[in-house]
């Protein structure tokens, strides 16, 4: 199918997500229900991705250093630095993707051939906005504090292995994380993930809301929605870089 | 009341409705019957809203469905309950919440008058005591009936059942035709349902229409369809052995 067809079908989705909801207070509590399925639950995965991502940056940094003219803090600034700048908001965001965005399309998509979506709709419920709406407001929420969560833990996997395999001492290692920080990366960074939550969970659900057919195109609208996801959020990660960086 | 009045819809080149009228009588189980593939649940979903037609007129006392916009449409929907064919239950719901579901959206009542309300429910469809039970956790019929509970949670003036007993051994579906009827006169709901199962028609039927290839071919009550002239009538009603020789044909 085209791809403008796809576009202006998206956001379309997207006026009926964002109308007024109908009652408020049923809202909230799917919010808070989407708090906790989207980003408590993504908990465990990003504590150990990031912790190792850490660690493999430190000790690839120290190797790529290997030079008595470069201070061995620069060990710890590189890492801070990848973890911020890339890895906690973009790499994160993209196995979130895989993650979140394949549960949603699927749930949504289960929904729909299921009839549940026609059910809503019949109730007089705007579908849309009751299923899509507390998703992505859920991830926005989330989504930083994982981020926040990640740049910490990916600090502190780096220090484990930097001063454990001896590339670097622990003092070496406080030094570079703390050397030239500049707080708006961090705000960078957020600004980043937020975008991405946004596409996520709004994709996803779009996948999902318009899957026909029965099993397979629901494994198929779960697949699209990662890819183009992903593809998006790589999208967008460049534009950002370039308009705030370079 | 509901009455449609010549209504067509065509999917591509293909009409599948054809000019189609008929009255639904508020208080009586109205049918629609016919072969798979005939247009009936079609038919159903242009009167909900779900297809949009092509052309005519779906009148719910008085107020021409398609043509009202979505906040009117949205206001008649909020007074029709429907059962659907494989239940369309809530899975991440509790049964308790799947019936509590329609009141939390759309009333102001306590926490204990909706508790009340769908233990209320869940008792009419001989469900008490299910309440924490997900559907993954129903049999077939416990999820029709639980679907019907969730459909008149909010006191609906016009109920929808798509194929109430599909898939249903006799018994249940009995069992399913019985409380639909009881609930149609006990509430003077308009209800509509569709279905090709001769035993419901026979049990149920005050209001018949049948649909071949998508036209309006005969309309009637049960006690005429068996005396019918109608060829292809004949042909749906007397298509088993079992209908030839208990009714001597």
């Amino acid at each position: 199918m085209n791809p403008f067809f796809h576009i202006g079908r998206y956001f379309m989705l997207l006026f009926k997500v964002f109308k007024k909801p109908q009652n408020f207070r049923v809202y909230v509590r799917q919010i808070i229900f989407e708090i906790d399925s989207i980003g408590i639950t993504s908990l465990p995965i990003v504590a150990i991705i990031s912790i190792f991502m850490g660690g493999i940056i430190t000790i690839q940094a120290a190797y790529a250093i290997d030079s008595p003219l470069v201070p061995l803090y620069v060990v710890g600034f590189t890492t801070r630095e990848s973890m911020i700048l890339e890895f906690s908001s973009t790499i994160l965001c993209l196995i979130l993707a895989g993650k979140v965005g394949s549960n949603i399309a699927s749930e949504i998509g289960a929904m729909r051939i299921t009839e549940q979506i026609d059910a809503l709709e019949i109730m007089g419920i705007n579908s849309a906005s009751y299923l899509i709406f507390p998703k992505v407001a859920g991830a926005i929420i989330i989504f930083p504090c994982l981020v926040i969560l990640s740049m910490f833990l990916g600090l502190v996997g780096g220090f484990i292995m930097g001063v454990s395999s001896g590339a670097c001492t622990a003092y070496e290692y406080v030094f570079g994380i703390q050397a030239y920080f500049m707080p708006w990366k961090v705000g960078f960074s957020i600004a980043k993930c937020i975008t991405f939550a946004f596409i996520i969970t709004s994709v996803s659900s779009y996948y999902g809301y318009y899957t026909s057919g029965g099993a397979l195109e629901v494994g198929r609208s779960s697949t699209n929605a990662v890819v183009y996801s992903s593809i998006l959020i790589l999208l967008f990660s460049l534009i950002y870089t370039k308009l705030f960086i370079g | 009341m509901i009455a449609i009045k010549n209504i067509n819809k065509s999917f591509g080149e293909r009409q599948v409705v054809k000019n189609v009228s008929f009255e639904f009588t508020q208080g009586k189980t109205n049918l629609i019957i016919g072969e798979s593939g005939c247009g009936k649940t079609t038919i159903l979903k242009m009167m909900v809203g779900l297809h949009e037609l092509n052309s005519g007129e779906i009148l719910y006392d008085g107020q021409n469905f398609p043509l009202l916009n979505s906040d009117g449409k949205q206001e008649i929907r909020k007074k029709i309950g429907m059962l659907f064919q494989g239940g369309a239950l809530f899975d991440s719901q509790t049964l308790e919440e799947n019936v509590n579901f329609p009141l939390d959206m759309f009333t102001d009542l306590t926490k204990a008058e909706k508790l009340d309300r769908v233990n209320f429910c869940l008792q009419r469809v001989q469900l008490e005591g299910k309440n924490k039970l997900y559907p993954a956790e129903l049999s077939g019929g416990m999820k029709k009936r639980a679907a019907l509970a969730r459909a008149i949670a909010n006191n609906p003036k016009y109920l929808f059942c798509d194929e109430p007993n599909s898939g249903l051994d006799p018994k249940t579906s009995i069992i399913i035709d019985t409380l639909i009827k009881d609930i149609t006169e006990e509430y003077n709901i308009t209800t509509i349902i569709i279905t090709h199962d001769m035993n419901s028609v026979m049990e149920i039927g005050e209001n018949i229409m049948f649909v071949f290839k998508g036209e309006n071919w005969w309309a009637g009550d049960k006690t005429k369809i068996l005396n019918t002239d109608n060829k292809e009538l004949f042909d749906f009603v007397f298509a088993s052995e079992f209908m030839k020789t208990f009714f001597k044909k």
